[in-house]
């Protein structure tokens, strides 16, 4: 237990101050370094919790995809970063004061709330022990039945994000030239291969 | 302190969604920043999810906070290829210089 809490406080503190560095960090590049640091703190709260899989799915999709796509991005655009940050402490007042009130209302809904007697029994598919079965068996055994549906919508959604992204991102250059398969095949001997007579001493 | 409970991921939620809100104030000029921010707040949202799945012993809060996975990988990618297309574009990516449609 003693362990428990400890690794809890370790990354809570760490996903916490990785947080504040990623709103606050002077270079875009490190405001992403630091999110990548949050994010595996945060799979490590997910592991405390039991939810091993999505920890691991974090830790992929995150840092291996979205953290990457960041970084190539803020290191593509060439754009003066310090000119952006001019208004930052203009803003500190009204967002700090949204930020607390805000956190304020949150901590009376943590502070206050309770269960409903019948949420414990509400319970539509329970964990099961996870000597038994592992979290991610269980977690495959709804996912590809129960929730069927819900899957094959998020499978949609990734692939209108991708198709979405390479068509804004596509362009034709000018000037650029391009390998064009049917025209190569398309090619005759005809067009391609001229059999000329050069006649002695004279040159083509 | 040492028994660590559903309040105590709460609190951590609660303060990671904060500062996903407080960085989209504070960096009102960066786009960029203003995504990660977002990156944030459905971080904390998140760990919500899995806490209480996690405490009431049921299964679909983790298959919930895999769609909002989903969708933030989707978000991710939509809005920084937008934000490249407006790039090369503008030369810019300043949110107040974002006013084309505005007439």
């Amino acid at each position: 237990m003693l362990i428990h809490a400890l690794c809890f406080y370790l990354f809570a503190a760490i996903l916490v101050a990785s947080a504040v560095m990623v709103i606050a960090a002077r270079n875009p590049v490190h405001s992403v370094l630091f999110l990548i640091l949050g994010f595996f703190n945060a799979a490590g709260l997910f592991v405390l919790m039991g939810a091993e899989f999505l920890a691991m799915i974090l830790v992929v999709v995150y840092v291996g995809a979205v953290a990457v796509l960041f970084l190539f991005v803020v290191m593509m655009l060439d754009v003066d970063f310090a000119a952006l940050r001019s208004g930052f402490l203009r803003y500190l007042p009204i967002g700090g004061l949204i930020g607390l009130i805000l956190l304020a209302e949150l901590a009376l809904i943590v502070g206050a709330w309770s269960f409903a007697p019948e949420a414990a029994s509400a319970s539509q598919l329970p964990i099961p022990d996870p000597s038994q079965i592992s979290n991610t068996h269980a977690l495959g055994l709804i996912l590809y039945t129960d929730y069927v549906y819900a899957f094959q919508m998020s499978g949609l959604i990734l692939l209108v994000a991708m198709v979405g992204a390479i068509v804004l991102t596509l362009r034709e250059r000018e000037g650029v030239r391009r390998q064009d398969v049917s025209r190569q095949i398309n090619r005759t001997r005809e067009q391609s291969i001229e059999v000329v007579k050069v006649p002695t001493r004279g040159g083509v | 302190m040492l028994q660590i409970t559903l309040s105590h991921y709460l609190t951590v939620a609660a303060i990671i969604f904060t500062l996903g809100i407080f960085g989209v104030f504070l960096n009102r000029k960066n786009v960029i920043i203003i995504l990660m921010s977002v990156e944030l707040m459905l971080l904390a949202v998140n760990i919500n999810l899995v806490a209480f799945s996690a405490h009431l012993g049921d299964l679909v809060g983790q298959v919930f906070a895999m769609l909002v996975l989903t969708v933030a990988a989707a978000e991710a990618a939509i809005g920084l290829a937008i934000l490249v297309v407006y790039f090369r574009n503008r030369g810019s990516i300043a949110v107040e210089d974002i006013n084309l449609m505005k007439g």
